[in-house]
C-alpha cells in the first residue's frame, strides 16, 4: 500500500451521534472517508470504494455488523483491508464471533477515540 | 271388556318388556350401559312397591284406615341411615362376591353351610305366599276386568294364571339367569324393573287423578263427603290401643323389609353398580313412595262411597271405578299398571330365590357328595345354570299352587306382612353382623331358627287353620287343649294385633338368643376372620386378599384348573391375568399358591356358587392347617398396622412430592426472574452505551482539537446536550417501568375528560408535525364521560403513540389520525398511521420491555424501546386494554380501551 495515497476508510453506524464525530476524526487524521447509515450501504460502499479500514458497528436495522464482515472477508481483494468492529454487545460470545467472522479488531462501546485512532495506525502499519 | 283383548295386551305388555331388556343388555355390550344412572337404581329399588301398593294400600286404607302408611314410612325412615347401613353391605358384597341374603349371612358366620340353608328356607317359605298374591292380584284384576271368574278356574293348565307365571318363569331365566356368575348383573333385567316402576306410578297417579278430578271435584270434595261415611272417625284415627303397637310393628317390619327381603337386596345390593348411586336412591326413593301414596286415600274413599254396601272387593277399587264410570281404557292401562307392579316382585323375587336355593342347598349339596364332585366336576357350571332354571320354574310352580290353595282366602296386605315377618329374622344376626364382631355362627343360628319357629307358629300356623289345614280348636284352646300356647295369645300374652303380637315374640327371642348364645359360645378362627373383615371392611376392601388368614399347601395349577372348570377357560385366565397385576410378584418355584391366589380363587368361586361351596370346593384341592383365633387375630392386627402405615407412607410420600414440585416450580419461577433482570440488565447497559460512546467521543475530540471551527464545536456540543437528555431519558423511563412492576406507582386519580387529553398532547407534539409536515387529524366524541383516572400518565401514552406515530408514518405523505369515542362502557382512542405497518408476529411483543433489543442485531430506528411498555403497564393499571391492529404495508393502528364502569361524575 503506498503511502502517497490516502488510506481509504468506511466508517458505518446507524447512529448519526455517532457516525458525526468519527467522520471528523478519521477527516482530521487525513484518511480518505466514506460513511454507511446501514449494513446494505455498507457492503455497496465496500465493493465500490474497496476502503483499506472499515469501522464498523454491529447492531443496524438492516443487515448486522457481523454480515457486512462476512462480505468483506468474501471479497477477494478486499484480503488486505483491516475491519475493526465497534459494539455495544459486550458479552464474551458476541466478541468471540466478531473475530470469527474476520474481524480484525472489537472495540467495546463506548471506548475513547484516541485509543481507537492508536489501533487503526498500529493495524494500518504492520 | 273381552278377555282374549285383555290377554293379548298382558302378554304384549310382557314382549315389551322382553325387548326393553334386550335393548339394554345390547346397550351395555356396546358400552353405554343404562344402570350407570343413579336413577335407574333408584327407580328398580321400587321394585319395593309391588301390587300390594297398588292395589292392596287402598284395600287396607278403605277398610281399617291410615293403617297402610306405615309400610311406607318404615322405609322413608330407614333411607337416611342407607349410607351406614346399605353403604357397608354393599362393599362387602362386592368385595366376597357375595349375591344373597343367604350367602351374607353363612359369609358372616365362617362360612356355614347349615346357616345358609336355614336362611335359604326362611326365605322360600316367606316369600312364596308373597310371590302368590301377585298372582292373585293379576288374576283379581283380570276378572273385574273381563267380568270371569278367573280366580276360581280350576289350576294349571285351564287356568290363565298359571301361563302367566310360565311367561314370568321365561322372561326370569332369559335374562336372569344368563351368566352363572351371579355377582354379574342383570342389566336387562334391571332396565326393565325400573321402566315398571316408572309406569306402575304413572298409572296410578292418573287413576288418583281421575278419580279425585273426574268422579269427585278434588281431595276436598271427597272428604267433605267421606265424613258421611258411617266409620270416618275410625278410620282416621289410631287412638286404640293396639293402634300403637301396630304402627310400631308395622314401621320396624317396613324399616327391615326394604333392606332384607331377597328382591330388595338383589336391586339394592347385588345390581348396584357404583355406591355413590345410594345419594341420589335416599332421597328419589322416599319421594316415590310418597308420590304413589298421594292418590290412595282419594280412592279408597271414593270406593268406599261409590260402592257403599255393593260386593266390591275393597283392594280392586282403583281398578273398579274407572270400569264403572265407563273408561275401559283407562281400566286397561290401570289393569297393566297393576301387572307391571305384580310382574316387577316376581321376576326379581324369583331370580333371588333361585340364586339361593341353587348356591345355598343344591351346590353345597352337590359338592358335598365326592362322587358327584369328582364325576361331574366339569359339569358343574351346567349344572348350576339348571339347577337355578329349574328352581325358577319350581318357585313360581309353588307360588301358583299356593295361590291356588292358600292365597285366596286372605288379602294382599295379611299376606305380605308375613313375608315381611320371615325375613325380619335375619335383622338380628346381619346388623350385629356387620357391627359387632363377637356374634357367633352358634348365635345367629339360634336366634334365626327359633325366631322362624314363632314366626311360623304364630302367623303360619293360623293361616293354615284358616283355609282348614289345621282345626280350629287349635287357634281356641291351644294345641292338645295347652292354653299358653295358642298361637295368637302366647304364653299368656294378650292385647296386641296377631303381627305386633307374633313380631314381639319373634324378634325378642331371636335378639335375646343372639346375644346369649354370642356371648356364650366361642368362634372358630374362620369365623373370627370373617367377622373381623365384616365388621371393618371399609379397611379391608382394598387388600381383601391378605387380610383372610389362610395357611396350608395348594398348587397353582389345582387352583386354576378349579377356576377352569366353574368360570371356563377365557374367564378363568383373564382372573389370572387381574390376579398377577393385582399381586405381581413371583410365583413360587415349587408350584406352591401364595395364600393370597388360594383367597382370590375363593372369592372368585364364591361369585358363581356361594361362599359355602366355594369353601367346600376350595379345600378339597388344598391341604390347610389349624389355626389358631389367636393366630388370626395378630396376623389381621399386623396386617392393620401395615394398613395404617402403608397409609401414612403414602400420605408422607404425598407430601413430600408435593413440597418437592413446589419447590420446583418456585425454583424454576425464580430462574426465570433472574434471566429476565439479567437480560433487562444487560439491554439497559447496551441503551446506555450508544449515547455515552457519542458523548465520550464528541468530547475527546473537542478536547483535543481545540483549533476546531467555532461551527464544528457547536454542532458537536449540541449533540452532547442532546445524548445526555436522551440518558436522562432513557434512566427516568427505566424507573418509571420499575415502579410499574414492582406496583410502587401509585396513579394520581381523579376525573379525566378524554378529549382534553388527546387535544394536550397533539399540542406537545404539534412542532414536530408540522416540521415532518404531516397531516394529523383529530376526531375525538364531545361530551364523552370522564374516566376515573392519572391525566398526566394517560398524556404519556397518548404522547408516546403519536410520537411513534410521526417516527413511523409515511416519511413523504405523513398522515396520523387520533379517534375517541364511547363504545359498550369503555372509551376507545385510536391512534392510525400510515406508516409501513407491523408483522403481525410482533404485535404482542412490541409491547414487551427492549422488545427491538432482544437477542437480535437487527436494529429499531429510534426510542429507548420503553415506551410501549410503559403505556400498557400505566393502561393495564387503568383496568384498561392496549394493542395493535397492523399489516406490513397497511400502516399501524394502536388502540387503547378503558372501562367507564370506574368512572366519577365530569367536573363541570
Amino acid at each position: 500500500m503506498s503511502s502517497k495515497e490516502k488510506l481509504k476508510v468506511l466508517v458505518v453506524d446507524d447512529e448519526p451521534s455517532i457516525l458525526m464525530p468519527l467522520e471528523f476524526l478519521m477527516r482530521k487524521s487525513g484518511y480518505q472517508v466514506f460513511v454507511a447509515r446501514n449494513g446494505t450501504e455498507a457492503m455497496e460502499s465496500v465493493d465500490k470504494e474497496q476502503p483499506d479500514v472499515v469501522l464498523l458497528d454491529i447492531m443496524m436495522p438492516d443487515v448486522d455488523g457481523y454480515e457486512v464482515c462476512r462480505h468483506i472477508r468474501g471479497q477477494e481483494n478486499m484480503n488486505g483491508a483491516k475491519v475493526i468492529l465497534m459494539s455495544a454487545k459486550t458479552k464474551d460470545a458476541d466478541i468471540k464471533k466478531g473475530y470469527d467472522v474476520g474481524a480484525d479488531l472489537y472495540i467495546p462501546k463506548p471506548f475513547s477515540t484516541r485509543f481507537l485512532m492508536e489501533k487503526i495506525k498500529e493495524l494500518t502499519q504492520s | 271388556m273381552n278377555y282374549w283383548l285383555v290377554i293379548g295386551v298382558s302378554f304384549c305388555y310382557l314382549a315389551l318388556l322382553f325387548g326393553l331388556a334386550s335393548w339394554a343388555e345390547r346397550r351395555s355390550a356396546a358400552g353405554r350401559s343404562f344402570v350407570g344412572n343413579p336413577y335407574i337404581y333408584a327407580l328398580s329399588m321400587a321394585v319395593y312397591c309391588t301390587a300390594w301398593t297398588y292395589y292392596g294400600s287402598v284395600g287396607r286404607a278403605a277398610t281399617t284406615g291410615l293403617g297402610y302408611l306405615a309400610i311406607y314410612i318404615g322405609p322413608t325412615l330407614m333411607a337416611p341411615l342407607w349410607w351406614v347401613v346399605l353403604r357397608k353391605i354393599i362393599r362387602i358384597c362386592k368385595v366376597q362376591r357375595i349375591t344373597t341374603i343367604a350367602d351374607f349371612i353363612s359369609s358372616r358366620y365362617g362360612k356355614n353351610i347349615t346357616l345358609g340353608s336355614i336362611v335359604t328356607i326362611i326365605c322360600v317359605l316367606g316369600i312364596i305366599p308373597y310371590i302368590s298374591i301377585q298372582l292373585k292380584a293379576i288374576a283379581s284384576s283380570l276378572d273385574l276386568l273381563t267380568g270371569m271368574n278367573e280366580v276360581g278356574r280350576s289350576p294349571l293348565f285351564g287356568d290363565t294364571s298359571f301361563y302367566i307365571a310360565l311367561g314370568l318363569g321365561l322372561f326370569t331365566i332369559v335374562y336372569g339367569t344368563r351368566h352363572v356368575e351371579a355377582t354379574e348383573r342383570h342389566e336387562g333385567m334391571v332396565t326393565a324393573i325400573a321402566f315398571e316402576s316408572l309406569f306402575k306410578l304413572v298409572i296410578f297417579i292418573v287413576a288418583g287423578v281421575f278419580v279425585t278430578y273426574g268422579v269427585f271435584n278434588g281431595f276436598g270434595d271427597i272428604m267433605q263427603q267421606a265424613t258421611q261415611l258411617p266409620d270416618f272417625e275410625r278410620l282416621m284415627t289410631f287412638d286404640n290401643d293396639s293402634g300403637f303397637s301396630q304402627w310400631f310393628w308395622m314401621v320396624v317390619l317396613s324399616m327391615l323389609a326394604i333392606l332384607f327381603l331377597p328382591r330388595q337386596f338383589q336391586v339394592a345390593v347385588v345390581e348396584n353398580v357404583n355406591e355413590q348411586h345410594l345419594n341420589k336412591a335416599m332421597w328419589l326413593f322416599p319421594l316415590y313412595l310418597f308420590a304413589i301414596n298421594i292418590f290412595v286415600l282419594p280412592i279408597a274413599f271414593g270406593g268406599d262411597l261409590l260402592f257403599n254396601g255393593a260386593s266390591v272387593d275393597a283392594d280392586m277399587f282403583v281398578l273398579a271405578i274407572p270400569l264403572s264410570e265407563g273408561q275401559s281404557l283407562l281400566a286397561l292401562m290401570v289393569y297393566l299398571g297393576g301387572f307391571s307392579a305384580a310382574t316387577s316382585m316376581v321376576i326379581v323375587a324369583t331370580i333371588a330365590l333361585s340364586v339361593m336355593v341353587s348356591n345355598n342347598l343344591v351346590m353345597p349339596l352337590l359338592v358335598g357328595i365326592p362322587a358327584i364332585k369328582n364325576q361331574y366336576q366339569n359339569q358343574l357350571t351346567k349344572l348350576l345354570l339348571f339347577s337355578r332354571r329349574l328352581g325358577i320354574l319350581v318357585i313360581l310352580l309353588l307360588a301358583y299352587l299356593y295361590y291356588k290353595g292358600v292365597a285366596e282366602y286372605y288379602s294382599l296386605v295379611e299376606v305380605g306382612l308375613v313375608s315381611f315377618a320371615a325375613v325380619a329374622q335375619f335383622a338380628p344376626a346381619i346388623i350385629g353382623g356387620i357391627f359387632w364382631k363377637e356374634g357367633t355362627k352358634n348365635g345367629a343360628l339360634a336366634g334365626i331358627v327359633v325366631g322362624a319357629v314363632l314366626w311360623f307358629y304364630t302367623l303360619v300356623v293360623p293361616s293354615m287353620v284358616g283355609v282348614g289345614m289345621l282345626p280350629g280348636s287349635i287357634l281356641e284352646q291351644g294345641p292338645l287343649g295347652i292354653a299358653w300356647l295358642k298361637p295368637f295369645e302366647l304364653f299368656g300374652l294378650q292385647g296386641m294385633d296377631y303381627i305386633s303380637h307374633a313380631m314381639f315374640w319373634s324378634m325378642f327371642l331371636n335378639v335375646g338368643l343372639y346375644i346369649g348364645v354370642s356371648l356364650l359360645s366361642r368362634q372358630t378362627s374362620q369365623e373370627r376372620n370373617q367377622a373381623e373383615v365384616f365388621v371393618d371392611i371399609f379397611k379391608y376392601s382394598t387388600v381383601f386378599e391378605s387380610s383372610i388368614v389362610w395357611k396350608g399347601t395348594a398348587y397353582i395349577p389345582d387352583i386354576k384348573s378349579l377356576l377352569v372348570n366353574f368360570l371356563g377357560q377365557k374367564k378363568a385366565e383373564v382372573a389370572m391375568k387381574a390376579y398377577k397385576r393385582k399381586y405381581p410378584e413371583p410365583e413360587d418355584e415349587s408350584g406352591k399358591a401364595d395364600p393370597k391366589l388360594v383367597t382370590y380363587a375363593e372369592k372368585l368361586l364364591s361369585g358363581v356358587i356361594g361362599s359355602s361351596s366355594a369353601r367346600i370346593m376350595v379345600s378339597s384341592v388344598v391341604k390347610e392347617e389349624e389355626i389358631s383365633i389367636d393366630e388370626v387375630l395378630n396376623i389381621l392386627k399386623e396386617s392393620q398396622q401395615l394398613i395404617s402405615i402403608n397409609n401414612e407412607l403414602r400420605r408422607k410420600s404425598m407430601e413430600l412430592r408435593r413440597a418437592t414440585e413446589q419447590l420446583r416450580s418456585a425454583n424454576e419461577r425464580l430462574k426465570q426472574l433472574d434471566e429476565l433482570k439479567d437480560e433487562f440488565l444487560s439491554t439497559v447497559t447496551h441503551e446506555l452505551r450508544t449515547p455515552l460512546t457519542s458523548i465520550r467521543a464528541l468530547s475527546e475530540i473537542l478536547y483535543d482539537n481545540p483549533e476546531m471551527e467555532r461551527e464544528d464545536q457547536e454542532h458537536f456540543l449540541q449533540t452532547i446536550v442532546k445524548e445526555s437528555e436522551r440518558l436522562t431519558r432513557l434512566i427516568t423511563q427505566v424507573l418509571d417501568l420499575e415502579r410499574f412492576e414492582s406496583g410502587k406507582q401509585k396513579l394520581n386519580l381523579g376525573p379525566v375528560q378524554i378529549e382534553e387529553v388527546v387535544r394536550e398532547s397533539v399540542d406537545a407534539l404539534s412542532q414536530l408535525v408540522q416540521e415532518k409536515n404531516i397531516d394529523l387529524v383529530v376526531d375525538v366524541q364531545h361530551n364523552l364521560p370522564a374516566i376515573n383516572g392519572d391525566k398526566d400518565r394517560l398524556m404519556q401514552v397518548l404522547v408516546n403513540l403519536i410520537s411513534n406515530a410521526i417516527k413511523f408514518c409515511n416519511p413523504e405523505h405523513g398522515r396520523i389520525i387520533v379517534s375517541g369515542y364511547y363504545i359498550d362502557g369503555d372509551i376507545k382512542v385510536n391512534v392510525v398511521d400510515n406508516g409501513k405497518g407491523i408483522d403481525p408476529e410482533f404485535h404482542k411483543q412490541i409491547f414487551d420491555k427492549f422488545y427491538q433489543a432482544q437477542n437480535q442485531n437487527i436494529r429499531k430506528p429510534e426510542g429507548s424501546g420503553l415506551g410501549l411498555a410503559i403505556s400498557k403497564k400505566i393502561i393495564e393499571s387503568h383496568q384498561g386494554r392496549i394493542w395493535v391492529e397492523s399489516e406490513v404495508g397497511k400502516g399501524s393502528k394502536f388502540s387503547f380501551v378503558l372501562p367507564v364502569k370506574v368512572n366519577v361524575p365530569a367536573n363541570v
